[in-house]
């Protein structure tokens, strides 16, 4: 780990509450952490569990999810479909071997630009604090026990002979 | 003209594969007919070496199943990838990592000392256990080195196509090598099963309701199930998330689904789209009574990736103790 290494943070923001809210603490000049890279989705319930696992597997270090307050999503339910799947996410997660605190969820409305600050300030000191997740590193480092046999592999094939393309073999493949 | 060749081989499986092979039944004479078979290790006597020595490409198709876990495996899907046109990831295990690919979350050392030694089956007082190199009477024997990680089929090597199921019907085995004889092929990469829902072909269709409205899951012992759908009844059932193909063999037996055919084409991470199709069906709002909804759920990994982990976004588990070499 070198020292100038700070947190890649991706945020999910939905439209109406916490992306304005975002919007507001642009406008109001308040200054934050800038380690997030927020991604703008119509509501919270459009988040896939599969972007959050993504993002962690293309060099995320951590994930915020923001969306409306209870009983206030712009799509009725949305919010609840989010902290649903979040918490056995969150779960999940874990069982694999990712610190819970890598994950959170926070309701932030259209007025709070101020909790927008707190927020990513609090969720970039805590991921400092835990380190880099680095998972492209360690998919790398899993797969240095395969050198052996592809290394030989790329000898072999360049010792080869070119080979018929795919439509020749196809023809080659009637009976 | 001669025939064309085909190669079975399996790596980190359990035989089940083999078996629907056999299970083409009389249809297998008709296969026979048509090609030459030059690798069959669970039927036929041929030898690696017989496989070294044929040029590059010269096998029409190998059928691969099992996933790859030890460095013969390896070494055997790296030579049948170079001997073969067309390289084809037969089964749950070989396209997603199947059942092997739940090791993903142990290390390699607590997977050996178990099966070794601690497992309540196991009297191995010496601790023995079984050396890469052994030399007896002057010859020097050698065994296979397992990997740290458990991995599917393309994740080793090129794939062409994939036959999924655990096993794959002799319905799909059919097709798949009828499209190859025939040279009748979707595009490379493609999986060789229907690209819709299990759903859609369950005999209980009729009865899955709009909204499910989860209070509690229950698991297949804690329920005495009627013939509806298994989601209504609180029983986790893969159908949503899960691929069809398998013409609801188990749906239709009794059993819910566990997912062997793996995602649909467009799915990435058939555990988080399980998860994700299940919670937001959740009737709770509050986060004490989810929680205790979802603590029905004992063991997500082990629901949502039982075929699929090694193949998941995440692959294995992260904090692991650094992996062993050499």
């Amino acid at each position: 780990m070198t020292n100038d290494w700070s947190p890649r943070i991706v945020a999910f923001f939905c439209n109406w509450c916490t992306y304005t809210a975002a919007d507001l603490a642009g406008v109001s000049r308040l200054k934050y952490a800038s380690n997030v890279r927020v991604i703008r989705l119509m509501c919270s319930g459009r988040v896939d569990p599969q972007f959050v696992l993504d993002a962690l597997a293309k060099g995320a270090d951590a994930v915020l999810i923001g969306g409306c307050h209870p009983f206030d999503c712009h799509y009725v339910e949305g919010n609840y479909k989010c902290l649903r799947r979040f918490q056995l996410l969150k779960r999940m997660v874990q069982e694999l071997g990712i610190e819970g605190d890598r994950l959170r969820l926070e309701w932030i409305s259209a007025a709070e630009g101020d909790k927008v600050r707190t927020v990513i300030n609090e969720m970039s000191a805590t991921i400092r604090r835990l380190g880099p997740l680095g998972i492209p590193a360690k998919v790398e480092e899993w797969d240095r026990e395969m050198e052996q046999f592809a290394a030989g592999i790329e000898v072999l094939e360049s010792q080869a002979e070119p080979c018929e393309s795919h439509a020749g073999v196809r023809e080659g493949a009637n009976v | 003209m001669s025939k064309p060749k085909v190669a079975f081989y399996w790596c980190a499986s359990c035989g089940g594969c083999e078996e629907t092979v056999v299970d083409l039944a009389e249809d297998i004479l008709g296969v026979v007919e048509l090609v030459d078979i030059v690798l069959w290790p669970v039927a036929m006597d041929f030898k690696y070496a017989d496989i070294e020595a044929m040029p590059d490409k010269s096998i029409t198709a190998t059928l691969l199943n099992g996933a790859i876990r030890s460095t013969e495996q390896e070494e055997m899907a790296r030579l049948l990838r170079r001997k073969s046109q067309f390289l084809i990831a037969y089964g749950a295990c070989a396209h997603t990592g199947g059942i092997p690919g739940l090791a993903n979350q142990f290390p390699r050392e607590q997977i050996l000392s178990f099966n070794y030694q601690d497992a309540p089956t196991v009297v191995n007082e010496a601790k023995l256990r079984p050396q890469l190199e052994t030399t007896e009477e002057g010859r020097t024997v050698h065994l296979p080195r397992l990997h740290n990680v458990v991995r599917t089929l393309d994740q080793v090597v090129d794939v062409d196509y994939y036959v999924p199921g655990c096993p794959p019907t002799p319905k799909l085995t059919r097709a798949a090598i009828t499209a190859l004889l025939e040279g009748n092929l979707p595009p490379k990469g493609s999986v060789i099963a229907p690209d819709h829902a299990l759903c859609e072909e369950c005999s209980r269709k009729d009865t899955k309701p709009d909204k499910w409205d989860f209070s509690s899951f229950s698991r297949t012992h804690q329920k005495l199930m009627d013939e509806t759908c298994f989601l209504a009844q609180g029983v986790v059932c893969m159908g949503p998330a899960t691929r069809a193909g398998c013409e609801a063999v188990c749906t239709s037996g009794g059993m819910p689904c566990t997912g062997c055919f793996g995602a649909t084409s467009r799915v990435r991470d058939q555990g988080a789209k399980m998860l994700s199709a299940l919670c937001s069906n959740i009737a709770a709002k509050d986060e004490d009574e989810i929680e205790a909804t979802l603590g029905s759920i004992p063991d997500p990994v082990g629901t949502f990736y039982r075929y699929g982990l090694a193949g998941s976004i995440l692959r294995r588990k992260l904090n692991l103790p650094p992996d062993e070499q050499g």
